[in-house]
């Protein structure tokens, strides 16, 4: 049984890995497939339930996005099956190694991560006035157990699939 | 205030934290009067859901009365009476209007977590772990409500708090299995589990026509009450031939909807339960999928299975060549309750939904780790150990 738990360990880590590499190894759709190394930047897309010409009609996206200034692309359509409105936002120049991505991200200065973020910021600030804030004070305290549950936390908003 | 705290493992205690604030304008904050134990925290408390710190507060189904408002709350004043739904969903988003509440996009602070182990992120919950945002559970004495004019409902009056307890979250999610299973009149109907989700999801099942309803448990007890305050038939699987009796109650055919209310620390006769039971706690799989087994298996050709019970990751042995080959429909939810809250408080009104029987251990918030001992050993007859915190 050990080696099967083993066997389990090592693909769940393999996992994690290549989540922190940005899955870099999926590949892009392209025949013959890229050589791994630099890394273009992707799109990340959010669809929000509003009417497109509603969205930065006075010229202006929620301050989330307009945050990110001149480093991102920003792209606005209509969402497909009227479901309101896709934003894109991508790094405009951020042609990147995945080894140098995956320590960015892992002290928090990966620009992926505040691209996400601002998106998901950006869409409540539309669908709902207000961007949602975790309960505080908080009632946990940290103990050595669920010290990297919070870290993963405190990214709550920056991480994921976006 | 005093809250009823995660501490690992199969531990809980009652615990001095810091009161709830106002963290947005859409916010309010809630004085609990009644809070319940469900057969879902259990698996927090067991620890199968690893999201959970030291210090969370527990506690997802409740009612209480307003005490605070944000600036943008419109449909609610201090003093009023609510009920508030489980989940916490925006009220704006696609899902929500489309009535999946559930699935809400704004209302989980984490969605990191459920994206990488789902796909994607559900709403927030109540009490349920920094997987579904971390939100302090209502095992407390305040709460504070997100989107509290899409959440919290006012109680009707002449609607007990003992009744309207339930409309938080067993009720609808009863309701939901029924209604999304596509229960209609005529119908045979089998559900799995006689807790307070497989009774209510039962009682929805009448109310919505089906001709027969036939609830399935291991306890005597729990069967018992279900035929007396449900009126539906009943079955033992410890003691009835479950294949047999439900082919023989359904013109040969198998129920129309089986509705699995159990989840996935279900039980069963037989090596079935000791091998997910080996397998779960060497984290081979993640959950047991005993009753969802039975309830494919048993379901008609082209009928329809909806899980209730709570699942968290991967199972094993799931009998996809049934579900392919008999043409089965398989649905699942976390509760959808804003669609069914107002009209499930307007039926308790009515005395159409009962369900105070349910609340069968009240003790004070003092008590609570008590009170979960009963409910997870099911001593004593425990069906449900209600809280007051203000006793």
């Amino acid at each position: 049984m050990r080696w099967l738990i083993g066997a389990t360990a090592v693909a769940a880590g393999g996992l994690v890995i290549r989540r922190l590499r940005g899955r870099s190894g999926r590949g892009d759709g392209q025949w013959p497939p890229r050589l791994p190394g630099r890394r273009r930047p992707r799109w990340h897309v959010a669809t929000v339930n509003r009417p497109a010409e509603t969205i930065g009609a006075d010229g202006r996206l929620p301050e989330p996005l307009t945050g990110l200034g001149d480093a991102v692309e920003i792209q606005v359509r209509p969402a497909a099956g009227n479901r309101g409105t896709e934003i894109a936002v991508r790094l405009r120049d951020g042609a990147r190694l995945p080894a140098s991505a995956a320590v960015r991200r892992a002290v928090g200065r990966d620009p992926d991560q505040a691209i996400r973020a601002a998106l998901r910021e950006a869409k409540q600030l539309l669908e709902t006035s207000e961007v949602l804030h975790p309960d505080a004070p908080p009632t946990t305290e940290s103990t050595p157990l669920n010290q990297p549950l919070q870290a993963v936390t405190r990214d709550g908003n920056r991480e994921g699939r976006l | 205030m005093k809250a009823l705290v995660w501490e690992g493992a199969n531990e809980v205690a009652v615990r001095q934290v810091p009161d709830p604030q106002i963290r947005n304008e859409q916010d309010a904050i809630v004085r609990v009067r009644r809070t319940v134990t469900c057969g879902s925290d259990l698996h927090l408390l067991g620890g199968y859901v690893p999201f959970m710190e030291r210090g969370d507060v527990l506690g997802h189904e409740f009612l209480g009365e307003i005490v605070e408002v944000g600036p943008q709350v419109r449909n609610h004043r201090v003093g009023d009476r609510v009920v508030v739904c489980s989940f916490i969903s925006c009220g704006k988003c696609w899902y929500c209007q489309q009535q999946q509440f559930s699935l809400c996009d704004n209302g989980n602070t984490n969605p990191a977590i459920t994206e990488n182990v789902w796909g994607s992120a559900p709403g927030g919950c109540y009490g349920y772990s920094h997987a579904l945002g971390g939100f302090a559970g209502s095992h407390a004495e305040y709460i504070r409500i997100p989107y509290a004019d899409q959440g919290a409902f006012t109680v009707p009056e002449g609607v007990s708090d003992e009744r309207a307890l339930f409309a938080s979250d067993s009720a609808p999610t009863g309701w939901m299995g029924a209604d999304l299973g596509g229960v209609k009149p005529g119908d045979v109907v089998a559900v799995w589990g006689a807790g307070a989700v497989g009774q209510l999801a039962a009682r929805a099942s009448v109310l919505l026509g089906a001709e027969r309803v036939i609830v399935i448990d291991r306890l005597d007890n729990r069967l018992e009450m279900t035929r007396r305050h449900i009126g539906v038939e009943t079955l033992n699987y410890e003691q009835d031939d479950i294949g047999a009796e439900l082919l023989e109650r359904s013109g040969g055919r198998g129920p129309d909807v089986c509705i699995e209310a159990v989840g996935m620390e279900s039980h069963s006769g037989g090596p079935q339960l000791w091998y997910d039971q080996v397998k779960q706690q060497l984290r081979i799989e993640t959950d047991r999928p005993v009753a969802a087994r039975e309830a494919i298996y048993h379901c008609r050709k082209g009928g329809s299975v909806f899980v209730l019970g709570v699942f968290a990751g991967m199972v094993d042995k799931f009998p996809l060549g049934a579900l392919m080959n008999k043409g089965l429909t398989l649905r699942g939810a976390q509760q959808h309750g804003q669609r069914y809250i107002p009209m499930l408080l307007e039926r308790m009104a009515r005395g159409e939904l009962v369900t105070e029987h349910l609340g069968t251990h009240t003790m004070p918030l003092d008590e609570a780790p008590r009170g979960y001992e009963l409910f997870k050993q099911k001593l004593d007859g425990c069906v449900r150990a209600v809280f007051e915190p203000a006793a």
